[in-house]
């Protein structure tokens, strides 16, 4: 009935923030359907896994794939929508670096399901966690295992482009759907294979409004323990650990701009490995001490490292997993 | 473009060879690499050797290789014996890559099999890494022909007079208001008894004299900038508070000042001095400096004594420290040593037995020039000791101070034993582990000191004490050691002892090897460029080390020292130009956000802020390539030549030969 291109997302391990942030395009949405035949969004419309394994592979051309791939349910998916699709995009933080989820990596797996189930306002005095599979009158029922990690898409499948954000922002949702609909027009090309999308080509800073000076860190403070925040000045100058400097730019540097120091979702800079170890010897780097106890010191004052430095951008990141573990397999 | 590499292994005679399958690791790598390029893969005796040479210049003209590993030494070693047989072959240099296996595998490792396979991988990783390498064009800039010496005791004084001689301009920075140094303090020497002021002071007086040496003392180099050839260093001169120009050094200011003061740097802690003073009287130069500290006049705010008795009006009270800046080409270090504070030997009873004496004390007592004369006496100022007993090696050989051994500390104590013996007839007891008396004439001189009667008796003391068991030790202080010769216990009570303390590092050594950008070893000393073949060079290059800066030695080392490192200097200016490595940090201008991260943090000051553009920017000519502020750029903005992110990956994963096909496990 239809020739218009297909289109598909998909919600791995993520919060849902992703599909909202599409949502949050506005009236595009309502270009999305006019130029695209949606054929699979669980969160927006019913469709079976069947469904999708009944299409033909690369029918769908464009996916955008959102979470990280957290247990086998989620692998499963991302292996047939790649099969499925011309185009995959890995949507959000999630996809692209782990995000929140990827924190998780710093616990083996027994600990995960053992703290879930074992919170201050949960009762469970049988100790009963959940089985992945469990024998009912109807038969044996399933439900997915957990990985040893939480991956991002890359390392599980080949990925053609990357959107980063934490949500990604929805002006860059809305251009990016744009430039699709002008090369499915043969307006316009694609960019190269690999490429981060829906991004500015520096860094936070490169967008931010805030003055900067020549940097000498003395203390390092959470931002609610400083009264009043300069709102003229760099907040990384006041002392406040803002990632702007060695996080991707094309939020507009919304954070900075709002008053809250950047905590970097956009991921690292174009060519940058590791993000927490650019983002640590960068902290360092300006830290104003002459022995090593102040330089301790200084570094307290940053209680969670790992939750500063590689908040979104653990299981990305050089340190905890492979890059192309899904090329060796 | 695929790449010709060839791969030479060296078998450093046995050195690489003993420990590790050199025929192998040619052989794997011209089997397992060549997908990466590697067309030859040889192993060769000595590869540095010039035939080992010939064979690289050969193949790189033959077989039109592009690329070079040569596995054997470290990179300090012979890189540029290689880079240098690259580039006679008409290759650049910088396409040529060094695998340490000598270092950093054959010296590391006892098992053979661990040992090749280490190997095959540090050649693996260097093969891929060489791939990244681009040519690279050497910098020259002129050098500039002025030296800074830093510090004026006989090493120093020694480098100085060697350049100025020369023809070229010096700057000597001390930082007592007189050069001379610890020889200053200095009685005799050994193993000749040369008067030790008599052999000083021409030198002394010749450096404050020269035409081409200007001589800063109360002064203190506080910052070093640039490199070899082209070095910034700001001198504070402290205020003396005589003004130089007018002061004919009459001496009068120190006769009437009326504040004595116990003089604890020239004399030991054994005389005083006055609150204005020279340190001694044949003090270069000899303008006396204030004592802010202990001067009346700034405690109180009257007196000025010296300003009324002054002939030429050359009190200045309201002199100021100064700020001097200079550029120079070279900077030799004969910043010398501290005695070891034999307080800390708490069971030698330094500090606490008053007829305990230091080494640095004997020699003020010796003195003809001294508090006493040349008098050798007890604490007391008045009794000549009828026994005294002399320790060496305190703090030195010693697993609680310093494991050492300070070179100086037996021959002094000889020469100790016979101004005793020469002075007082007393007896002298020398306490000894071992007696090191290398060197010309310096085994005669223990030989003339045993025969002159000192008793030496072999072992370590145990203690000194003045607690006396029996009647002959009553009033002595008892000396209490193992003879390990006899083979027992002794106890032998005398009136004075004196402690052969050894040497050691200056307290700020650390501070000042910072400063300068050289690095010290475990126990302080300033560390040479090789132990054996460059010992007045640094790892940086135009820093050059001399003297007990380097490590304990005697006075004919560190005047040879002194001499040497003139020789190196010297090299440098008269060859004009020098040439530094291309290694260079550069700024992506798209990538640089501005945050200005890396602005504080460049040694060179290479970093500027374009304000209009918003973004910082590396100055290449002042730039020396040592890659802080690549570290630093968090947005990955500045990458350094030599050492770019692909070079850097790609050693790594030819390291864990991630680069094999096909691809083992």
């Amino acid at each position: 009935m239809t020739a218009k291109p297909k289109f598909a997302m998909y919600w791995a391990a993520s919060c849902g923030g992703c599909e909202i942030a599409v949502l949050n395009t506005h009236e595009k949405i309502l270009d999305v359907d006019a130029n695209f035949d949606v054929v699979f969004w669980p969160v927006a419309m019913d469709a079976k896994y069947k469904d999708v394994e009944a299409m033909e592979d690369g029918s769908i051309l464009l996916t955008l794939f959102n979470g990280g791939i957290r247990n086998d349910e989620n692998e499963h998916l991302a292996k047939l929508l790649r099969q499925k699709s011309k185009l995959l995009v890995a949507f959000g933080s999630c996809a692209c670096e782990g995000c929140i989820p990827g924190l998780a990596n710093l616990s083996p797996v027994g600990e995960i399901v053992h703290t879930a189930y074992n919170t201050i306002t949960t009762d469970n005095p049988n100790e009963i966690y959940p089985r992945t599979s469990y024998d009912v009158p109807e038969g044996e029922l399933h439900i997915p295992t957990l990985a040893k990690v939480l991956r991002p898409l890359e390392q599980v499948v080949d990925v053609d482009y990357f959107m980063p954000g934490c949500p990604p922002e929805s002006h860059q949702i809305a251009a990016v759907i744009d430039l699709v609909i002008k090369v499915v027009k043969g307006e316009a090309e694609l960019p190269p294979k690999g490429s981060v999308i829906g991004v500015g080509d520096s860094t936070v800073c490169d967008e931010c409004p805030r003055a900067r000076n020549v940097k000498m860190i003395k203390e390092f403070k959470r931002i609610q323990d400083i009264a009043p925040v300069d709102s003229e000045l760099c907040l990384l100058e006041q002392g406040i650990p803002c990632n702007g400097p060695a996080t991707r730019s094309g939020c507009n540097a919304r954070c900075p701009g709002a008053g809250a120091q950047c905590i970097g979702c956009y991921g690292p800079a174009e060519g940058v490995m590791d993000y927490g170890a650019r983002l640590i010897t960068a902290f360092s780097s300006v830290i104003d001490a002459t022995t090593p106890e102040e330089i301790d010191h200084i570094l307290d004052g940053i209680p969670d490292p790992t939750g500063q430095v590689y908040r979104f951008n653990l299981a990305g990141s050089l340190l905890k997993a492979n890059r192309e573990a899904w090329k060796v397999k | 473009m695929t790449e010709k590499i060839g791969v030479y292994v060296c078998h450093c005679g046995s050195n690489i060879a003993g420990v590790v399958d050199v025929v192998d690791v040619a052989n794997w790598a011209a089997e397992k690499l060549g997908h990466q390029g590697v067309v030859i893969a040889r192993d060769y005796k000595f590869m540095c050797s010039s035939l080992g040479q010939e064979l690289i210049e050969k193949d790189i003209k033959e077989l039109g290789l592009t690329r070079v590993v040569v596995a054997a030494c470290s990179p300090h070693l012979h890189e540029k014996t290689f880079r240098t047989a690259a580039k006679n072959a008409g290759l650049n240099p910088y396409l040529v890559e060094l695998a340490s296996i000598r270092e950093q595998v054959s010296w590391v490792h006892t098992d053979k099999a661990v040992a090749t396979a280490k190997s095959k991988a540090v050649v693996s990783g260097a093969v891929s890494r060489v791939i990244e390498n681009r040519a690279l064009d050497e910098i020259k800039v002129p050098i500039n022909p002025n030296t800074l010496v830093v510090g004026g005791g006989i090493a120093g004084i020694q480098s100085a007079l060697e350049i100025a001689n020369a023809g070229f301009h010096v700057y000597l920075v001390e930082r007592e208001p007189s050069i001379g140094g610890h020889m200053a303090q200095f009685d005799k020497t050994f193993p000749t008894l040369d008067c030790s002021a008599c052999i000083l002071t021409p030198r002394m007086v010749e450096a404050g004299t020269h035409p081409n040496i200007t001589l800063l003392t109360w002064s203190e180099v506080v910052n070093v900038a640039g490199y070899v050839g082209n070095f910034n260093v700001t001198i504070k001169k402290k205020a003396r508070f005589i003004n130089e120009e007018l002061c004919t050094g009459c001496g009068i200011c120190q006769e009437k000042c009326p504040k004595k003061v116990i003089d604890d740097v020239y004399e030991a802690g054994l005389g005083y001095r006055k609150a204005v003073y020279t340190p001694f009287a044949q003090a270069v130069p000899n303008f006396p400096v204030m004592d802010k500290e202990n001067c009346t006049y700034f405690e109180k705010g009257t007196c000025k004594a010296c300003e009324k008795f002054c002939p030429t009006n050359a009190i200045d009270f309201n002199q100021q420290d100064e700020l001097i800046n200079i550029d120079v080409g070279n900077i030799v270090l004969a910043t010398g040593y501290d005695l070891f504070d034999a307080r800390r030997v708490s069971n030698y009873g330094y500090g606490r037995l008053p007829n305990v004496f230091t080494s640095l004390e004997f020699e003020r007592l010796s003195n003809a020039a001294g508090p006493t004369s040349g008098n050798i006496v007890l604490r007391d100022g008045k009794t000549t000791p009828k026994s005294v007993g002399i320790i060496h090696c305190v703090g030195s050989r010693d697993r609680n101070f310093n494991n050492y051994c300070s070179v100086i500390c037996c021959m002094q104590g000889l020469k100790f034993a016979h101004l005793v013996h020469e002075r007082t007839g007393a007896t002298v007891y020398n306490f000894y582990i071992d007696m090191r008396t290398a060197y010309k004439a310096y085994d005669e001189f223990y030989q003339r000191v045993l025969e002159e009667g000192t008793l030496f008796v072999r072992g370590k003391v145990a203690e000194v004490t003045d607690a006396a068991r029996y009647s002959n030790e009553r009033g002595k202080l008892i000396i209490q050691t193992e003879d390990t010769l006899a083979g027992k216990q002794r106890r032998i009570p005398v009136d004075m002892v004196i402690l052969s303390s050894g040497l050691q590092p200056r307290k700020d050594a650390k501070e000042v090897g910072k400063l300068f950008g050289i690095s010290c070893s475990m126990d302080g000393w300033f560390t040479e460029k090789h132990p054996k073949l460059d010992p007045v060079s640094t790892m940086t290059e135009g820093i050059y080390i001399v003297g007990c800066a380097q490590g304990p030695k005697d006075i004919p080392s560190s005047v040879a020292q002194g001499a040497a490192a003139s020789a190196r200097v010297l090299d440098k200016i008269l060859q004009k130009e020098v040439a530094l490595e291309p290694i260079k940090a550069t700024v992506d201008q798209a990538k640089c956000s501005g945050c200005k991260i890396c602005n504080g943090l460049c040694p060179f000051n290479a970093i500027a802020f374009i304000e209009d553009d918003k973004i910082s920017y590396i100055n290449p000519a002042l730039c020396q390539g040592c890659g802080t502020c690549v570290a630093a750029c968090p947005a990955g903005a500045i990458s350094g030549t030599g050492f770019s992110n692909e070079q850097i990956i790609a050693q790594i994963d030819g390291l864990l030969l991630r680069n094999l096909e096909p691809a083992e496990a």
